[in-house]
């Protein structure tokens, strides 16, 4: 039954295993567990980050693909919800042709840049996305009159979701069930079906052959894939999860705008996430998504403390500067792609491994011993 | 490597390789095709000067970028950070020499401005040897990873600026000599941007003169066409290619300062944001061709300029129009090189 729903592919590691089963309990129990808006805030956006990632990594760790315009997805899923919501009124007719609008258009654009450019390198493929990013952002902040330019969005969600609407009128463990509530078990229920149909994706036969791709694309064109129609499909797939991620974004913030989900920032996020994370497995992008998104808003709160306390030294105290996170998060992102290019992940495995191997060959050797 | 004279079967001079000229018809096929849409000569004149002034700026950073790639298929993502660098290190220069830079006398003006040039070169240049050896060398030969650890050196420089210099923008106004425009007829050019065409000139003919003169250079064009002959005939090209990068480098510090300059302010975001240029300007022209990066970005900047002034809303995306069109007519940039 688990091995069907997790596609076979187990953590393989008691300390993932540990370390996930703490995630997921921690998000499906977040508005219990964790009291106030803020907490709940960054649950949902780890939930978020976790489908996004994760369709970034069908793409980079699976693949072996660079692209720089995932984010250009996640926008147009975002404002797919945002505009259609602004337009037709909060109701889920409009959530739904929204998202609808946004998948036909992400599949479209998804399919010609493939088609187009992953013919070339590597190299090319990731200059080409970035400047095709660059430009729709440009393009979203200027189509005012669609999208609300700089300002972006707001917009109401149908009245389910609204803080207002309300279950009952007590307070179940002390948390009121409002509409607020009913949108986080939303995201939550998304998030894990979407996961659970990326891992099933990545452990088809379908995705064996992205593997070979990456491991030897060369290789893989000789045993008869043809590697072009794989990589566009790997391309248009993510893309599609990345527009979902998109869509639910908007939903839970209620807002949209260049800067919540075009923006190159967070395409440095997911490319950090997915690298320290670990490239190439799925649960590195759980895994990521909470200790990233926890650092991003709780490591500046630790570096306030570090930094008032070494306020008399002149250079350290701007390094701890609060705003200086980054920094240190860019430094653990380039010692991981050279160190330990598998990431937490995959590190947890090889040494779950490593373990299991030393122990049966112990036992092998106790028993020719006796 | 000069041919001996003691074997004359071989003839003297090579054959001739067939100049391809075309790509150098662009550029005055654009002014003049802009001449009529603008109408006002006067309002032409100054958007030309505009649009190679930027065009030159972007040469002198994107050079280096393109010759670094040709080299070892090295492509850097962090090689904004390099340009941000030299444009805050303009601001302390100038900063620290305020009397001269706002002195009535333009040979001090012109005095600090160098220094200011010559201290960002050679840091970036220093800072380009170290970032060669910590960032580029452990993943040499794997594209994948290379992308990534280059875009992480990108993040982490664009912090430590941040760190030394703080995060807010800082304004760089130009020393007195360099301010106001000079007339030509009816038609105003400001007088930097005049100053910056001279300069960019000046490193092209350089560069030009290096890479077709001298043994270095000969080496480098040939590493760039194919770097495995290079290597089997018993050249270092893993030392050249490191020269190659810390003079890249510090030509992107000499950039920043002019672009800082130019735009008259410096931010610790303004590398990535010319990152996208420079990459366009890279693959119009091929990538590792010098020739190339150079038509490409005057074209950049013209097109820039022309369309700004023509059509405001489509000049955000008149690069990547002239990218698409440049490729469908020449799928592999103006001058393909080597085996790419």
């Amino acid at each position: 039954m688990l091995s069907r729903i997790l596609s076979g592919d187990f953590p393989r590691s008691r300390v993932l295993t540990a370390v996930l089963i703490v995630v997921v309990l921690g998000l499906a129990l977040a508005p219990f567990v964790f009291p106030g808006a803020r907490a709940l805030n960054v649950a949902a956006k780890i939930c978020v980050f976790i489908v996004l990632v994760a369709s970034f990594d069908l793409l980079l760790g699976y693949t072996g693909i660079v692209s720089f315009a995932h984010t250009m997805f996640f926008g147009i899923g975002a404002y797919g919800v945002a505009v259609a919501i602004t337009r037709m009124g909060p109701s889920w007719a409009a959530v739904a042709a929204g998202v609808g609008v946004a998948l036909v258009l992400s599949f479209a654009l998804s399919l010609v840049i493939g088609l187009f450019s992953l013919r070339v390198k590597a190299m090319f493929y990731a200059m080409i996305t970035l400047a095709v990013a660059v430009a729709f952002q440009t393009l979203a902040s200027q189509l005012s009159d669609l999208t609300g330019g700089e300002d972006g969005l707001s917009f109401k969600v149908p009245e389910l979701l609204t803080p207002s609407f309300s279950l009952s009128e007590t307070p179940f463990l002390g948390v009121s069930l409002n509409g607020k509530l009913i949108s986080y078990y939303l995201l939550f229920a998304a998030t894990v079906l979407l996961f659970l149909v990326m891992l099933r994706i990545v452990n088809s036969p379908f995705g064996r052959v992205l593997q070979a791709i990456r491991e030897n694309e060369f290789r893989a064109e000789a045993l008869g894939y043809r590697t072009v129609a794989y990589r566009t499909a790997s391309n248009v797939l993510s893309a599609s999860f990345a527009t979902l991620a998109g869509a639910l974004l908007a939903l839970w913030l209620r807002y949209n705008g260049p800067d919540t989900s075009l923006s190159f920032e967070i395409m440095i996020d997911i490319l950090l996430i997915v690298v320290i994370g670990g490239m190439g497995t799925l649960y590195g992008a759980v895994v990521g998504s909470a200790i990233f998104i926890i650092a991003q808003n709780y490591l500046q709160d630790l570096m306030k403390l570090a930094s008032n306390a070494t306020s008399g030294v002149p250079v350290l105290r701007d390094l701890l500067h609060p705003d200086r996170w980054l920094l240190w998060l860019g430094l653990l992102f380039i010692i991981s792609v050279y160190r330990f290019p598998i990431g937490i992940v995959g590190k947890l495995r090889v040494n779950a491994w490593i373990k299991a191997r030393a122990k049966a060959m112990a036992a092998a050797t106790a028993k020719g011993v006796s | 490597m000069s041919s001996s004279a003691a074997t004359p079967a071989v003839p003297d001079a090579l054959p001739e390789v067939k100049a391809d000229r075309i790509p150098l018809l662009l550029i005055p096929a654009l002014a003049l095709l802009a001449l009529p849409a603008i109408g006002s000569f006067s309002t032409w004149v100054t958007l030309t000067f505009a649009g190679l002034a930027m065009g030159m700026i972007i040469f002198i950073i994107a050079s280096g970028l393109t010759l670094v790639f040709g080299l070892m298929d090295v492509l850097n993502f962090g090689h904004g950070v390099f340009i941000t660098l030299g444009a805050f290190l303009a601001v302390s220069v100038l900063g620290a020499m305020a009397p001269w830079s706002t002195s009535d006398r333009m040979i001090l003006n012109v005095a600090v401005v160098l220094v200011a040039m010559l201290v960002a070169m050679v840091v970036t240049g220093a800072v380009g040897l170290g970032y060669e050896r910590l960032i580029i060398r452990p993943v040499y030969g794997n594209g994948l990873k290379q992308i990534l650890i280059t875009m992480g050196g990108m993040i982490v420089g664009e912090e430590l600026i941040k760190v030394i210099w703080g995060p807010q923008a800082i304004p760089l106004p130009l020393p007195t000599a360099f301010r106001g425009s000079v007339l030509f007829g009816e038609a105003a050019v400001e007088r930097y941007r005049l100053i910056a065409v001279v300069i960019g000139l000046i490193v092209f003919a350089a560069m030009i003169w290096v890479l077709s003169n001298t043994k270095v250079g000969l080496l480098i064009r040939a590493g760039v066409h194919d770097r495995e002959m290079v290597e089997s005939l018993g050249y270092h090209i893993r030392r050249l290619f490191v020269g190659v990068f810390v003079a890249g480098s510090a030509l992107a510090g000499l950039g920043g300062v002019m672009w800082g300059l130019y735009q008259q302010g410096v931010m610790p975001q303004m590398g990535s944001a010319v990152n996208v240029l420079l990459f366009i300007v890279i693959i119009i022209g091929g990538m590792g061709s010098v020739g190339g990066c150079f038509i490409g970005a005057l074209l950049v900047g013209l097109v820039a300029n022309y369309t700004g002034f023509l059509v405001p809303k489509v000049a955000l995306f008149s690069n990547i129009l002239l990218m698409v069109v440049i490729l469908l007519w020449r799928p592999a940039g103006l001058y393909s090189v080597g085996k790419r």
